[in-house]
């Protein structure tokens, strides 16, 4: 277990200069504190030493004793009294690290020209400072077949691979997954994959970002630019509520690559493929580049800004109006839909959820997850970690990454709650749990991650925030919903944790914005909002941005046909399809804005894409245009406005909410081939924002269908042959795949290639289905 | 007085020799009482005061390696033998285990006792199954007799010894590739520290010791620390094998004190064949720098063949005579050091790529002596460069046949070919011309 | 081809023989090759399961090592060493001469998949020089006259015995059982020692 212990620090020499460092320090990281660049490949700092390229070696003496060689700084901690000569100062060190230069060259193929690495390669680099200019190789060069596909999103040039086993290792020590390993031996030893099973892993793009030569290239990038032709902007990841730092580069207004970027906090180096390559959106054919009116014909029209937004006040005006945020909101917007709510439309019916949610889970989060401050760090120092209804590997993967660094590294105890154990859990060595009440061993060290599908569990939100000895987190999927919570964007919260409920609340909030009232009734649900549009006395119109209604049921969208919708998208979709007016927003790499990660840490951003072509006004900027319309201003001209008009507000220190108190419900029980569904949404699948990512689709998990071994037995299958699950409205058929799973359910996943449960069966979890052999 | 001190072999002439009943006619087991009525702790000091070094290659104080081992630490200990005899040249421990597999296994019994190890493996490489089949029936049979297994002669000591079959990979010969090979990975050797005393199999306190180290450990029990004394050097006590091979007339085995001389080694093997002359020789396997005539009376000894700039090694001895082409010979050495280069490190594994091409081409007398020059640099930047000793040795008969050789290597230049005919080397040289 | 419930008995015991299961690796390998003659994807698929490994894990494993084969061999296995001892001997020679005969080189296999041919590094076996080894038994002795008699002999299903391992010989599927440690009861066959080996026992006994 880590405790806060003071660091011992030992002080070395190195080419003449004393540094001061933490014991356990390696000497090449040593000499960086020097600002001595020691040339490298295998080392990485977050990998463990492996000494294989001996690159790095330099002289090392102890105590006044020297090795007798040259050595590897890579693997060697510096120690009190110890003097480091590395090239700048030993003859020796500098013959040795050109004569391995050297070496490493003789059977490479040198076509830097042709090369995705080149300008940015670290042996092109190091050749430069550390080789020779002619080689002294007059052979035969070790060739193999050019390209191989290792994934449908990896490819690997053997020829120019220096087998540093960075790839390797980071697949094995940070990711758990072992499809890549060093094969063969000596000089035909190559990196490989088992023949029939790919490098499918979903972080298999940190191996193309820390390989230090062209090996393994990106499908998506290859042969597309040049790193001198791009510009790079750091920029936040909008996939999921991780938080990873990023870093875009752009090359003529156009999004070529995603990098994982450094931030040692949170993502550490790191990022997960969808993250890294998922973007085509962004650039997509259907992007809304115009205001549209729907026209008497009921077809959409380009209009003016003017024109559109008439229409819009027309369609609002004293109209009893909902708006649904989307889960994708950056703060800035999430608080500019709110404040809209609130002043202009005067209601509290607003949800960022378009996901299945539930009162209760309103409830927790305003009452509990508005005043969490557990943290990635907090995963580094628990003592046990508990998973509920939450799959950190397909739903956070940076999550999942900092979890097994710690089960790796010190055997962390992890409990999950769910279903059956998931590949995710298994390599997390979790205990299998079914409900909640049943975890035992939690302390104050102890973080208990709280999955979004929790609300899918009646009462399990209620159990939840009367647990008081554990640290609690509550992880949703997507990027926008802590920040959206932050600022009010739901039906019993203003903004900074505010409960509509309190008249002190309302009053600080109400100051702040210069009104003299604001709405006093909760606001409806997402679910409610949809439900009501139809209803007698309900709501007559709605705002939405950015949400797939697919996403919250089957119906949502019908929902939406016969009331007034506005939507504010990037791109064309099926709410745009119905919608009265659409207003095109601009997307996350064309505006400047700030997601709160999972933790509720700030994770703002630049615009990285600047061009004619570009939408460049964000969602609150429209909204603001909305507002003057209307006459009922929000004053939200720009991002930078609505950053500091939130921030300035400040968060709510007076009571909370109640806690919600909600009882269990009893699964429904099953009979003959009936059993209960239950799913989540893998990694990589159908979402909106990877459309058009056919590489990276190709990694996906395929569909299965998980059922237990009792099931399959009375079935007559095993695994990997084909199932059928039903229900009146609709059926999938997938292969079976046999787990640990009760005998009642039935698992599959809920949004993949030939599995999306709540388009064919109208639910997500909970519902009945038939499952037979197909 | 015979020269030659055969403990070992002692009864490798008897047609049982290999069988637990002849091992115990010949006195065996009755060590392993002994042993296991002292402490263990007694047991290590008995083997440190032997002067007992490894017979694997590098001659590290047997007892002082067991003594490393963390007593009471609560945690699994085990022992490893090293049978991976794979370094060219090498061939005691195999004959050894054929003929005499139960001194290992008694050897195993007492050093596990010593270092409170539960659990042993015999890693033997793969490509002897005589020799695996030999190793598994002395350990039935010593199951069988309650040698091995739960409370070994009622004394509460368990032991599991498991035989594990290599597969064709030199570099497991190194031990911590050897661990790594054994717990189910690549054999690529691992970074020291920790070392295999600390963390070596499964992360756990390990001794590796070479076959013939073990298997003197009976002996020592049996006869005492004079008796190992009183033979071998100051400082290389003791008895071991030595492996005649090559142009001799009799090659074979010879178990004779340490510091016996090649001079009197080759007169009991009957000299050189007829009608030739020694050329060059290797004391202890191709890693070691190769010896000429000028060395016949160093003491082969852990010091003596030290002092003469080469390493005991194996005491494989391969002995060529002057029909050997030096060029030939090195060349093939080399090509054994890329096909074993376990690909882990850049020098051994880009080196000995390159230095098998350059090598073929001066074989062929294709270069000048300015390619020379640039060999030797070439090997400068492998030596002592890489991640293990392997590329050492790679470069080990290089450097010494030029230091000894330089001018034949001279004369394939001049020549624009190898001036030698292979034939002439062959046993059959006769009968093929 | 598919694995017997005795089969699968027989790999379950192997991996009982290990403190962890991981260990089993290689003679699992073996025994891969005792059934199937080589490392097939069937193989790897069943270690990997059995050991609860990625299928690279296994595949890195097995192409490691040399022993283990990627494709058929054939029933009998002949290895020639070349290190440079045996090759100096006469090992080039008769590496040269089999090939010849054979029509086969390196890590070929004859038609009637009988024979299949290596080029060996040193098997210790170096005062018996040039050494074949065939499904890695002793052949001591050799020459090119010899190996073309017991190549020619196991085409015919009647190869020569080894000289210092059991009274015949084993076909490579059959060893290589062995070496996962599956025991044919063939210990007892054989010299204890072959006449090299003893010399020096002998020359000490005469007193020399």
């Amino acid at each position: 277990m880590t405790t806060d212990v003071a660091v011992e620090m030992i002080t070395v020499v190195i080419d003449g200069f004393e540094v001061t460092v933490p014991k356990g320090t390696l000497i090449i990281r040593a000499a960086e504190k020097l600002g001595i660049q020691i040339p490298r490949f295998c080392d990485h700092p977050l990998l463990a030493p492996a000494g294989a390229c001996r690159q790095c070696l330099v002289d090392v003496e102890i105590n006044g004793r020297a090795f007798p060689k040259p050595q590897a700084s890579c693997t060697i901690p510096v120690e009190p009294n110890m003097i480091v000569k590395t090239q700048l100062t030993s003859p020796v060190a500098e013959k040795a690290q050109k004569g391995i230069m050297e070496l490493l060259l003789i059977n490479h193929p040198l076509d830097c020209p042709v090369c995705d690495k080149g300008g940015e390669c670290p042996l092109q680099n190091q050749a430069m400072s550390t080789g020779r200019t002619e080689s002294r190789f007059t052979g035969v060069k070790r060739t193999f077949e050019k390209p191989i596909n290792i994934s449908s999103q990896v490819l690997l040039d053997r020829e120019r691979c220096v087998l540093c086993a960075r790839c390797t290792r980071f697949s094995e020590q940070i990711a758990g997954d072992p499809f890549i390993t060093l094969n063969e031996r000596g000089a035909l030893q190559q990196v490989g994959i088992y023949e029939k099973d790919p490098f499918n892993s979903y972080f298999s793009g940190n191996t193309v970002q820390i390989c230090p030569v062209g090996a393994l290239t990106g499908a998506s990038y290859r042969f597309r630019a040049r790193p001198f032709d791009l510009v790079s902007t750091p920029t936040a990841c909008e996939h999921c509520a991780a938080g990873c730092a990023l870093r875009t580069d752009v090359r003529r207004g156009k999004t070529l690559r995603r990098l994982a970027g450094d931030d040692a906090s949170v993502n550490e180096e790191w990022n997960c493929d969808k993250g890294r390559w998922a973007f085509k959106y962004l650039s997509s054919k259907e992007r809304v580049t115009s205001p549209l009116v729907r026209g008497d014909d009921g077809e959409l029209r380009e209009a003016s800004w003017p024109e559109a937004l008439a229409r819009v006040a027309a369609g609002f005006s004293d109209k009893k109006v909902g708006v649904l945020v989307g889960g994708r909101a950056t703060v800035e917007d999430a608080y500019g839909y709110s404040k809209f709510a609130r002043i202009t439309l005067g209601t509290n019916d607003i949800d960022f959820r378009s996901r299945p949610h539930t009162d209760e889970e309103a409830a927790f989060l305003a009452s509990t997850v508005v005043n969490l401050k557990t943290t990635y760090a907090d995963i580094d120092k628990a003592d046990h970690v508990v998973l509920v209804n939450f799959e950190p590997e397909d739903e956070s993967p940076i999550v999942f990454l900092r979890v097994y660094k710690q089960v790796r590294k010190r055997g962390l105890q992890v409990t999950t709650i769910a279903p059956f154990a998931s590949r995710g859990s298994e390599k997390l060595k979790a205990n299998l749990l079914s409900s909640f009440d049943q975890v035992t061993n939690l302390t104050e060290k102890s973080v208990v991650l709280v999955g979004e599908r929790s609300a899918e569990v009646p009462g399990l939100f209620s159990a939840i925030a009367a647990h008081t000895t554990a640290k609690i987190a509550w992880i949703p999927r997507r990027s926008g919903e802590r920040g959206a919570l932050a600022a009010g964007a739901l039906g019993n919260l203003l903004p900074g944790g505010r409960p509509v409920s309190d008249a002190a609340a309302r009053i600080d909030v109400q100051t702040a914005w210069g009104v003299d009232s604001l709405p006093t009734e909760l606001g409806r649900s997402t679910e409610q909002i949809l439900n009501s549009l139809n209803s007698e006395g309900g709501l007559d119109a709605v705002l939405i941005g950015g949400v797939d209604p697919s996403d919250i049921s089957s119906a949502a969208l019908g929902q939406l046909l016969n009331s007034f919708v506005v939507s504010l998208e990037i791109s064309h979709s099926a709410v745009t399809a119905i919608a009265d007016v659409v207003l095109p927003v601009a997307a996350v790499t064309e505006k400047a804005g700030s997601f709160l990660d999972w933790e509720g840490r700030e994770r703002s951003f630049d615009k990285a894409i600047e061009g004619p072509l570009v939408t460049t006004r964000s969602d609150v900027r429209i909204l603001s245009m909305i507002a003057d319309e209307m006459k009922k201003p929000i004053s939200l001209p720009s991002v930078t406005s609505a950053a500091k008009e939130f921030s300035a507000l400040g968060v709510w220190d007076g009571a909370s909410v109640s806690k919600p108190t909600n009882a269990s419900a009893s699964t429904p029980s099953v009979s003959g081939d009936q059993a209960v569904l239950t799913s989540w949404r893998q990694l990589i699948d159908l979402g909106s924002l990877q459309a058009g990512e056919e590489n990276l689709a190709g990694t996906a998990r395929k569909a299965v269908a998980v059922i237990s071994a009792a099931r399959a037995t009375s079935l007559g299958v095993k695994s990997g042959e084909l199932l059928t699950i039903a229900n009146e409205r609709g059926s999938i058929t997938v292969p079976a795949h046999i787990a640990n799973i009760s005998d009642d359910k039935v698992w599959l996943p809920r949004n993949s290639q030939d599995s999306q449960t709540i388009v064919t069966f109208g639910a997500a979890e909970g519902c009945l289905v038939s499952v037979v052999k197909a | 007085m015979s020269k030659l001190s055969p403990v070992l072999s002692a009864h490798w002439d008897e047609a049982d020799s290999f069988t637990i009943d002849a091992y115990r006619r010949n006195g065996g087991y009755k060590a392993a009482k002994t042993a296991l009525d002292m402490d263990p702790d007694a047991v290590i000091q008995l083997v440190k005061d032997s002067g007992l070094r490894g017979r694997g290659g590098a001659g590290f104080p047997t007892g002082m390696k067991w003594g490393f081992i963390p007593q009471n630490d609560g945690k699994d200990h085990y022992l490893v033998v090293n049978a991976d005899e794979s370094e060219p040249g090498t061939c005691k421990d195999m004959p050894l285990l054929m003929a005499n597999p139960h001194s290992l296994v008694e050897g195993i019994i007492i050093a596990s006792y010593a270092i409170r190890a539960n659990y042993a493996f015999i890693y033997l490489r793969g490509e002897v199954v005589h020799v695996y089949r030999r190793v598994q029936q002395a350990i039935a049979d010593a199951y069988a007799a309650g040698l091995l297994g739960k409370n070994i002669n009622g004394k509460g000591f368990d032991l599991e010894l498991v035989l594990h079959a290599g597969a064709g990979a030199y570099i497991c010969g190194e031990e911590t590739a050897l661990l790594d090979s054994l717990e189910g990975f690549r054999g690529q050797p691992r970074l020291r520290p920790p070392f295999p005393a600390i963390a070596g199999l499964y992360a756990r306190p390990t001794v590796v010791n070479n076959v013939e180290s073990i298997a003197s450990v009976p002996a020592i029990i049996a006869n005492g620390t004079e008796w190992f004394q009183s033979m071998g050097t100051e400082k290389s006590k003791g008895f071991t094998l030595y492996s005649l091979s090559g142009h001799v007339k009799n090659p074979g085995q010879f178990e004779a004190p340490l510091g016996i001389t090649l001079r009197e080694l080759l007169e009991m093997a009957g000299g050189m064949r007829e009608g030739h002359t020694l050329k060059f020789w290797t004391p202890g396997g191709s890693s070691t720098p190769m010896f000429t005539q000028e060395h016949l009376d160093v003491p082969l000894d852990y010091e003596g063949v030290g002092a003469a700039g080469s390493m005991l090694g194996t005491k494989a001895l391969q002995i060529f005579d002057e029909t050997t082409c030096v060029v030939r010979a090195v060349l093939r050495w080399t090509e054994f050091y890329k096909h074993e280069s376990c690909g882990k490190c850049t020098p051994c594994r880009e080196g000995t790529w390159w230095l098998v091409q350059a090598l073929k081409e001066l074989e062929a007398g294709r270069g000048t002596s300015a390619d020379l020059d640039k060999l030797l640099d070439i090997v400068d930047n492998i030596a002592g460069r890489s991640f293990c000793a392997l590329a050492d040795g790679a470069a080990s008969p290089i450097v010494s046949s030029m230091k000894h050789f330089r001018e034949e290597y001279q004369r394939h230049l001049d020549l624009g070919s190898c001036p030698f005919d292979p034939i002439a080397s062959t046993l059959f040289a006769g009968a093929l011309s | 081809m598919s694995y017997s419930t005795e089969n699968i008995a027989i790999m379950d015991s192997i991996i009982a023989r290990y403190p962890r299961k991981r260990s089993a690796i290689m003679p699992l390998l073996h025994y891969v090759q005792a059934i199937e003659g080589f490392v097939t994807p069937e193989g790897i698929e069943l270690i990997a399961e059995k050991l609860e490994l990625e299928t690279a894990e296994v595949t890195a494993v097995s192409t490691f090592y040399t022993q283990y084969k990627s494709e058929p061999v054939g029933e009998y296995h002949v290895g020639v060493c070349i290190n440079t001892l045996c090759a100096v001997m006469g090992g080039d020679e008769i590496y040269k001469s089999v090939s010849e005969h054979l029509g086969i080189g390196n890590d070929g296999v004859t038609e009637d998949g009988k024979v299949s041919l290596e080029r060996i590094e040193c098997n210790a076996a170096c005062d018996y020089a040039p050494v074949v080894m065939v499904n890695w038994e002793f052949f001591d002795n050799q020459t090119p006259q010899s190996v073309k008699d017991l190549v020619d002999g196991a085409r015919n299903g009647n190869p020569p015995a080894p000289t210092r391992g059991p009274k015949s010989l084993r076909t490579w599927k059959q060893n290589s059982a062995v070496l996962a440690g599956v025991s044919d009861g063939l210990a007892g066959e054989g010299v204890s020692a072959g006449e090299p080996s003893k010399l020096g026992l002998k020359l000490s006994k005469e007193g020399k």
